[in-house]
């Protein structure tokens, strides 16, 4: 291996690390908020990426459908709770919310040609239909359980990670797809050549990064978030409303796996059945970390990202088993370090 | 249906099982048997998730090596392989143990990596190690990559050749019934009962002295060992084996079977298993030409499946179609002996012996001091009553004693032995028993099950024994021992009941007779009188008494005043994590500290 190489290989798992970071970030926070093991995070990257690629090729993208079922159900599940209340403004303003805007923008996004529309906009309509996947999903899936144990959460999690790739598959077609860069050119420094989309993916990352750490350490509002994850019924009484928190955390993580999966797709083609694979090394990434660091599980995903694009190089054919056995030392340093048992929730 | 039909229901069940393979087509009998095999895996799930809160999604790797390891041994030519696995490779039957040997060690050392962590770091370590082994069986050369190795053998059972799907369907249900009986009989044991404590239970395990990471570990490798039987039928069922049915997809598939059929029972895991697999068929078949494409769509079925499930019934089927079997409860009343040869019971120490020395004991969390520097003793035949406002840490200096959260400094010394900084179970073994202030039973298990874990330390037999029954005449030791506890605090007419059916004062006289059980010679009693009537106290009182008089030191924690100076010999009271007065129960009711502590000052 010569230094131009070393630096190729080098530019590229930095960019998936840098990707991973993302996930990892967005799994990091989801966990500390509503003790969720977020197993779909990789789901939104697909589904981000597909999206903007059906748009890009004329078509209304699946998404369309899910949004609108989904919340046409949030709605049923709401109205089944304010009928009994009699709380019907209640009902009202879940009809609206989750109805009449994810109407507004299927028929937004139906109105327009966004094949024709500039790349920010199609960036934006992507983002417009598949985020709002995040907050409905923990209406439907999430927050009806958000007082059981960690393990059903997982459970969850795995269930509704299944049923994602399945619609994928039905919305989006087994093929793969590749979507042009936010810019074109590249910036040559001595020997290495670095393109546009790759300084986007890493100088997004790094911005994400520092907000989300600087949201949850500086503000009272992030630590009112974290109070949630600890003790919910605490966390009430102290005027947290637990459930808003559980939307919100959604929100973000399915905007930063959308996102991510429209930084992602320029880079590397994506299938349906990409994101679960994605998601699983941000997942890795974030056990490196302890599932409870953000600096740290940056850290841990910038690792997976070059210990993948080296092991590439030198031992392509094993490279999943490779980055996927890398948690066994973690885990073994961690439990070294780990002395007492402790009661499970 | 009432008990009696009930009891032929087994018997039945059974009966057609055996009759199906001659009047079934083989197209039944093949579904039959991937029933068996899914459902031999998703039982070691109900071990794992259902009983024992934890939970992977890796086992599919596991019968992967089943399967693996007997088609590699029994396809490669003898020639090729090393002088000792050549050996196993000579028949099925030797790459069974094989498979199992080297499946045990896997999960050993997997286990012993992960289950010491907390809950959430073994599922997703099982789906990592899933993955990697998944993709292993994929690249490596000799086992054949992606297109898998073939030609595996027939299994030869005492001459008969199991060839085809019906003969084959007699060894699988075999296995899978062995399966069930086995575990059945296992969690109806002493080891059964730490196993049923790890879900919510760990801390009080311990205090009982359970080693709760080896019941961990003794489920896991179970669990692990059952897949790869599956793994091993698989392959000499299909006599073929490549990388996909052992991915990661599978895996959770298993986990789900598990869920819907009902992780909290043994013949969940058939039901769910069954369910799974004829629903999938038939959405394999249906679903691709309902929606027009090709594809694994029963994926979004299964997955929209669990979501209700666990959502509506999270409990699984399996007890719904119990409830409609029948509508009493289900609870068992369990036979034992009741003229069991009693336990041997502990040499008491002599009256007045110190028991239990705390020097200058400080406790602290973070910046908070729980205990500063508190120093005192507990004899043998007496009752030392720590007393002292909310919040002054007596139930903190409990914990720094039994284990539980050990001090930060100072010591702590038991019969002569320092024991601070010990676990609990060793600490619990060499005779010191508690009860909890937040009482900590398992709600849904019978108080007599509840007091029986007390004895976990008086019994000796394993997990062999227990799975094929030959522990009952221990078991029947430790059940007669527990009820004579129930019996002795007053509760014999409760022994059957579930405990968390009880009202709390009684919880606590449960607890009690659940030290009483670990037969100790010091007992800690974390406010056992609150949320008990007058008449209650009353017995209760009587019978610390008598525990005092046969040598036993007491050491009590509570807020009954007339309860406790009517009993303790000598009292320590604390405030703010400090020691402020010790004496005899008539000095402390006149000191003018004690009184400040308690009424407020005299000049406010």
């Amino acid at each position: 291996m010569d230094l131009s190489i070393a630096l190729l290989l080098g530019q590229d798992g930095l960019t998936n690390g840098a990707i991973y970071a993302l996930l990892a970030l967005a799994l990091v926070m989801v966990f500390a908020v509503t003790r969720v093991i977020f197993i779909p995070q990789g789901q939104f990257v697909a589904y981000g990426a597909l999206t903007m690629a059906g748009l890009q090729s004329g078509k209304l993208p699946g998404t369309v459908w899910l949004l609108l079922g989904l919340g046409a159900l949030a709605v049923v599940m709401d109205g089944w709770i304010a009928l009994r209340d009699k709380q019907l403004r209640k009902l009202a303003r879940s009809a609206a919310f989750n109805l009449l805007v994810p109407l507004a923008i299927a028929g937004l996004i139906a109105g327009l040609k966004a094949d024709t529309l500039p790349l920010p906009v199609q960036i934006l309509l992507s983002l417009l239909l598949v985020v709002p996947l995040g907050p409905l999903l923990y209406r439907v899936a999430y927050q009806p359980l958000a007082e059981a144990t960690v393990l059903t959460l997982l459970i969850v999690s795995v269930a509704v990670d299944f049923a994602m790739m399945g619609l994928g598959l039905l919305f989006f077609g087994p093929e793969a797809f590749r979507t042009p860069a936010f810019s074109e050119g590249s910036l040559t420094l001595g020997e290495l050549t670095i393109n546009a989309q790759t300084l986007w993916v890493i100088g997004c990352s790094a911005v994400l990064i520092v907000v989300l750490f600087l949201f949850f350490e500086k503000t009272l509002y992030g630590k009112a978030l974290r109070a949630t994850a600890l003790n919910r019924v605490g966390a009430r009484l102290m005027g947290i409303p637990t459930t808003m928190a559980g939307k919100l955390t959604f929100f973000v993580a399915a905007l930063i796996g959308t996102f991510s999966g429209l930084l992602f797709a320029p880079i590397t083609p994506i299938s349906y059945d990409t994101g679960f694979l994605i998601g699983l090394k941000g997942f890795v990434a974030a056990i490196l970390g302890g599932l409870g660091s953000y600096p740290l599980a940056a850290v841990g995903a910038v690792f997976v990202g070059l210990l993948e694009s080296f092991s590439s190089f030198w031992a392509s054919e094993y490279k999943e088993v490779i980055v996927f056995t890398i948690i066994i030392p973690v885990l073994l340093w961690r439990s070294l370090f780990s002395h007492h048992v402790e009661e499970e929730e | 249906m009432n008990p009696a039909m009930r009891r032929f229901l087994l018997p039945a069940f059974l009966l057609l099982l055996a009759v199906a393979p001659k009047l079934l087509p083989p197209f039944y009998i093949t579904l039959i048997n991937y029933i068996g095999l899914y459902a031999l895996v998703a039982l070691g799930l109900v071990l794992l998730t259902g009983v024992g809160g934890l939970t992977s999604f890796g086992q599919a790797a596991f019968v992967g090596i089943g399967a693996y390891a007997t088609a590699y041994l029994t396809t490669t030519p003898a020639a090729e392989l090393a002088p000792w696995l050549a050996f196993f490779g000579q028949s099925p039957w030797l790459t069974l143990i094989f498979g199992l040997t080297a499946t045990g060690l896997l999960a050993i050392t997997l286990g012993s990596l992960t289950l010491r962590l907390s809950g959430h770091y073994l599922p997703l370590g099982t789906m990592a190690w899933g993955l990697s082994l998944y993709y292993l069986f994929g690249t490596v050369s000799f086992l054949g990559r992606q297109t898998g190795l073939g030609g595996i053998p027939n299994i030869e059972f005492f001459g008969i050749v199991l060839d085809d799907g019906p003969s084959m369907y007699y060894l699988i249900w075999a296995f899978l019934l062995a399966g069930i009986f086995t575990a059945q009989n296992l969690l109806d044991s002493r080891e059964g009962r730490a196993i049923r404590a790890l879900k919510g239970g760990i801390v009080m395990a311990e205090a009982m002295g359970v080693n709760t990471s080896r019941a961990r570990m003794i489920i896991f490798v179970i669990a692990a060992l059952q897949a790869a039987t599956s793994g091993w039928l698989y392959a000499h069922l299909q006599h073929f084996v490549s990388p996909t049915p052992f991915g990661l997809h599978l895996g959770i598939e298993y986990l789900f079977m598990a869920v819907v059929g009902g992780a909290g029972y043994v013949w969940g895991a058939l039901v769910g298993a069954g369910i799974i697999t004829i629903l999938k068929h038939w959405l394999q078949e249906f679903l691709p030409k309902l929606l027009g494409q090709s594809g694994n769509f029963d994926n979004i079925v299964f997955g929209i499946m669990m979501i209700v499930v666990l959502l509506r019934a999270r409990e699984g089927i399996f007890p719904l179609l119990r409830k409609i079997g029948s509508r009493n409860s289900t609870q068992t009343i369990k036979p034992f002996n009741p003229e069991a040869e009693p336990l041997p019971k502990r040499d008491m120490p002599p009256q007045g012996d110190t028991l239990l020395e705390v020097k200058h004991v400080t406790k602290r969390f973070g910046g908070l001091v729980a205990n500063n520097d508190l120093s005192f003793t507990v004899k043998a035949g007496e009752v030392m009553a720590l007393i002292g406002p909310n919040g002054a840490g007596k139930s903190t200096m409990f914990n720094c004693i039994s284990g539980v959260n050990p001090p930060t400094e100072g010591e702590v010394v038991f019969r002569g032995k320092v024991i601070s900084g010990m676990e609990s179970r060793d600490i619990a073994k060499l005779g010191m028993s508690r009860t909890f202030q937040h009482v900590r039973l398992l709600p849904t298990m019978t108080v007599l099950e509840n007091v029986a874990i007390g004895a976990h330390l008086r019994g000796h037999r394993g997990v062999i024994p227990a799975a094929w029954r030959l522990d009952r005449k221990e078991e029947s030791r430790l059940l007669a021992e527990a009820a004579r506890q129930i019996e002795r605090v007053g509760l014999k007419e409760h022994m059957f009941d579930a405990a968390g059916s009880l009202a709390l004062g009684k919880q606590r006289i449960v607890e009690i007779a659940r030290a009483l059980t670990a037969d100790p010679s010091l007992l800690l009693l974390d406010e056992p009188a609150a949320g008990l009537r007058f008449k209650e106290k009353q017995a209760l009182a009587e019978l610390l008494r008598k525990l005092r008089a046969e040598g036993m030191g007491i050491l009590l924690v509570e807020h009954d005043m007339d309860f406790v100076m009517g009993l303790a010999d000598r009292c320590t009271v604390m405030e703010f994590g400090e020691l402020l007065a010790e004496g005899l129960p008539e000095e402390i009711q006149t000191n003018p500290k004690v009184l400040e502590a308690y009424l407020g000052g005299a000049d406010e």
